[in-house]
């Protein structure tokens, strides 16, 4: 049991890496066998995921140094720089793990039987094990070229899951343009990588944030780092792949397209404050990443009020809740500098910004599976031919009533306590803010009533009469996400104490994230 | 002169950036848009590899080598696993290029769009 | 289908190219070279024979099912091998000092000795696995649905 909880992270990554590539040959023994051995290995990783919660909850930061003769052995004798690839789990990384493997498991149940009857289901959920594996490694790791390695597979293995489908011809043009966007944006960080390495001579994350000079190339590299992972996550104005992508995605893999998204923010604040830290000019890139967030609410849900097609109005508000969270984290960064501010609001608001990342990727996932849900029983995403569904489809109905409170921030669902933290700090900063953020929650909640008064009431049509509820493990996926959001609704502060805090805490302490492997193995 | 010749190899990968950037912008076929893709990838290739030079060193896994000076063999690794993934990602490029053409009929990003707004 | 000019040099060209895949790959530890340089290497076989012969030939002796089976065991050993080092840590050189890829070279200029590296060499094999399964699978699918649209290959 001890040697698993010192292996954990890299079995956290390991395990589905392999069973990707098991998958195809399991899949020869029969598809009933191969679901069985994807949900197991998804349930072995959840596992997996908690332990080392739980081991950085109680022991501090975790340290696995790959290929060495112990765990923790960072920097070997006679060395003074750490070599070697190093996974170094902190609080932001244990608290992504959670999102990253709840999402997939939930989506991979909702896939076995919405994936029913397609063919090449063997490499469905080989791709969907190897985005598993890829958001892992991104969050849990400590070394640079290994964040752009795992960047790639993300990318490669997201945009063939968003084509999976070939037969329609949206789902090609949102997986060509998101590959391309991936390729330029993880070129964008292997060239800031390579300015790292011509420097420094090094590529772990702390030691190089210990030797970080800030000069003129590192502000190139600050640059091309933020460009390109802002617009892998979806912030304006780079978020123009973000509805074509998400709209065709199949089955149970648009939530986790989404948590792949919010790995990829994740990635950035990893850059921003434990790379950089306080040695950059926090007030320059913090009102930057304000800026972004404050566009990227308003356009997105301005753009989603027009859509007339669910899954491309849900994704729309998706590039809007990307806004709340850069507006939080903004927020806490442009003070960073400045401990009273930081102690006064700054650690709230970016405590604000990540619990807002935990419920979106809950309650948005439940609202993109239940827009799939509707697809899969009545053959069309369009809201002018749909009605009346509230009767047939009650499972359905009941969980988009719950994403929808959420998301529009009605107390008491989580969505309103993340957006009360993000509104108070970001008002301490500038009245402003808290104004344009309130004024896109009502229009949120104006969007979602449109969609539930289309979708799910009014009289039933004659054409949907013979439709069926969805099958059960469709209802055991979105069962697992509203179960989590209905948690974090009734039980805010205990999730924010548990998981919240150390996160934000992890973040802002740059000199233990770096003391960790630098001072000493 | 000398410090012409020794950033020569870094004039090359803003020419090349710049020329896969422009292709990239500019042309409405989507295979020349991979072609802008796949410059941009050389440049960035070039630049790490280049990263690595030292003065008078010798290739890392030369037996006979005069002294002990040598390249740093770190950035190579990093090269070659950029090529790898530049190849992978270049046949998905492609293959969906191959898909919206037989959909649509069309290789122009303008004729073949079929999702707006 | 080429005409015989062409399929005829190509049936003289394979072995030579096989050959020289199969030394970059063994000789990834040593000198330079490695799994994906050496795969790629064996691939360009493949191309080579999917040129002069046509796709509608190759495809009666390599389909796309049995590379993905190579492709995949080539991972799963590589992963194996990872595995294999959990007793100290994960992708930890189990094999230095064991009788397999164990000798340990004497520190100065390079010894020219195969049996040299550990658990690389293995790992080698391994990625060549997947690569020339891999590199082999795109071509002979992109050939296949190049000719089914009527552009020939």
């Amino acid at each position: 049991m001890d040697a698993l909880t010192t292996h954990a992270p890299i079995l956290a990554i390991a395990v589905p890496l392999a069973a990707a590539f098991l998958t195809p040959l399991v899949g020869r023994l029969g598809a009933k066998v191969r679901n069985v051995f994807v949900v197991a290995i998804l349930l072995f990783v959840e596992f997996l995921v908690f332990t080392v919660v739980r081991q950085v909850l109680t022991a501090g930061i975790q340290v696995y140094t790959l290929g060495a003769t112990a765990a923790g052995l960072a920097i070997p004798e006679s060395h003074i720089v750490p070599v070697r690839i190093i996974l170094e789990v902190d609080g932001l990384g244990a608290f992504l793990g959670i999102i990253a493997a709840t999402v997939a498991l939930s989506g991979a149940v909702y896939s076995l039987s919405a994936m029913r009857g397609e063919s090449g289901q063997d490499r469905f959920y080989t791709l969907l094990l190897l985005l598993t594996a890829s958001m892992l490694g991104i969050q849990y790791t400590g070394d640079l070229f290994n964040l752009f390695v795992f960047l790639e597979i993300l990318s490669i293995s997201g945009a063939a899951l968003a084509a999976f489908r070939t037969r329609f011809v949206d789902a090609v043009e949102g997986g060509f343009k998101y590959v391309i966007v991936s390729t330029v944006s993880a070129l964008l960080v292997l060239l800031s990588i390579g300015i790292f390495y011509g420097q420094y001579n090094l590529l772990n994350i702390a030691a190089v944030s210990d030797a970080m000079r800030y000069t003129l190339l590192d502000k190139i590299a600050l640059a091309l780092l933020i460009g390109a992972l802002l617009t892998k996550s979806g912030a304006v104005p780079s978020h123009w792949w973000v509805p074509d992508t998400y709209t065709p995605a199949p089955a149970g893999t648009s939530p986790i397209i989404y948590a792949s998204s919010l790995t990829c923010l994740g990635a950035a604040l990893r850059i921003v404050f434990s790379l950089y830290g306080v040695k950059m000019t926090v007030s320059a890139v913090g009102w930057l990443v304000i800026v972004a967030g404050l566009l990227s609410m308003f356009i997105g849900v301005t753009m989603a009020l027009r859509q007339t097609d669910i899954k491309r109005l849900m994704t729309y508000h998706v590039i809007s809740q990307e806004g709340y969270m850069l507006l939080g984290f903004g927020v806490g960064l442009a003070v960073l500098g400045d401990p009273q501010a930081v102690a006064a609001y700054g650690r709230e608001a970016i405590a604000g910004g990540l619990f807002h990342v935990l419920n979106n990727a809950f309650f948005k996932g439940l609202l993109l599976l239940t827009g799939e849900a509707l697809f899969f029983a009545l053959g069309t995403r369009d809201l002018d031919r749909m009605g009346g569904m509230g009767r047939t489809m009650k499972w359905t109905c009941a969980f988009f009533i719950i994403g929808a409170l959420a998301i529009s921030g009605i107390p008491p669902m989580n969505g309103f306590a993340s957006k009360l933290m993000i509104y108070e700090t970001s008002y301490q900063l500038n009245p402003m803010l808290a104004i344009v953020a309130l004024i896109v929650s009502i229009m949120t909640l104006a969007s979602f009533t449109k969609v539930f008064q289309a979708a799910f009431t009014g009289p039933g049509l004659p054409e949907y009469r013979d439709v069926k509820p969805v099958p059960l493990s469709m209802k055991v996926g979105m069962g697992v996400l509203a179960a989590g959001t209905l948690f974090f609704s009734l039980f805010p502060q205990l999730v924010l104490d548990t998981i919240v805090y150390p996160a934000t805490d992890a973040l802002l302490n740059q000199t233990m994230y770096i003391g960790v492997i630098m001072g000493g193995s | 002169m000398t410090s012409l010749v020794v950033n020569a190899p870094f004039v090359a990968v803003a020419a090349l950036a710049c020329v896969g950037l422009y292709i990239m912008v500019t042309q409405r076929d989507l295979i020349k848009i991979v072609m802008g893709v796949t410059i941009l990838e050389s440049a960035v290739n070039l630049f790490l590899v280049s990263l690595g030079y030292r003065n008078e060193g010798a290739a890392p896994g030369f037996t006979h080598a005069s002294g002990t000076h040598m390249v740093l063999p770190v950035p190579q690794a990093l090269t070659l696993t950029s090529i790898v993934i530049g190849v992978a990602t270049t046949a998905l490029m492609l293959t969906l290029v191959i898909l919206i053409y037989r959909h649509t009929g069309e290789t122009d990003a303008e004729k073949s769009r079929r999702v707006k707004g | 289908m080429m005409s015989v000019i062409v399929r005829t040099i190509a049936r003289l060209a394979t072995p030579p190219i096989l050959v020289f895949g199969l030394y970059v790959i063994m000789h990834g530890h040593v000198t330079v070279g490695g799994g994906f340089q050496g795969g790629a290497v064996f691939a360009s076989a493949t191309a080579l024979v999917l040129v002069a012969f046509g796709s509608e030939r190759v495809r009666r002796y390599i389909t796309v099912s049995g590379l993905t089976l190579v492709s995949c065991a080539g991972a799963v050993l590589f992963a194996l091998l990872g595995f294999g080092g959990m007793c100290k840590t994960f992708f930890y050189n189990f094999l230095v000092g064991s009788p397999l890829f164990g000798h340990i070279p004497e520190y100065g200029p390079a010894h020219e000795d195969i049996w040299t590296g550990g658990v690389i060499a293995p790992m080698n094999i391994g990625v060549a696995l997947n690569v020339i399964a891999s590199l082999s699978a795109i071509m002979l699918t992109m050939a296949v649905v190049s000719r089914k649209t009527g552009d020939g290959e």
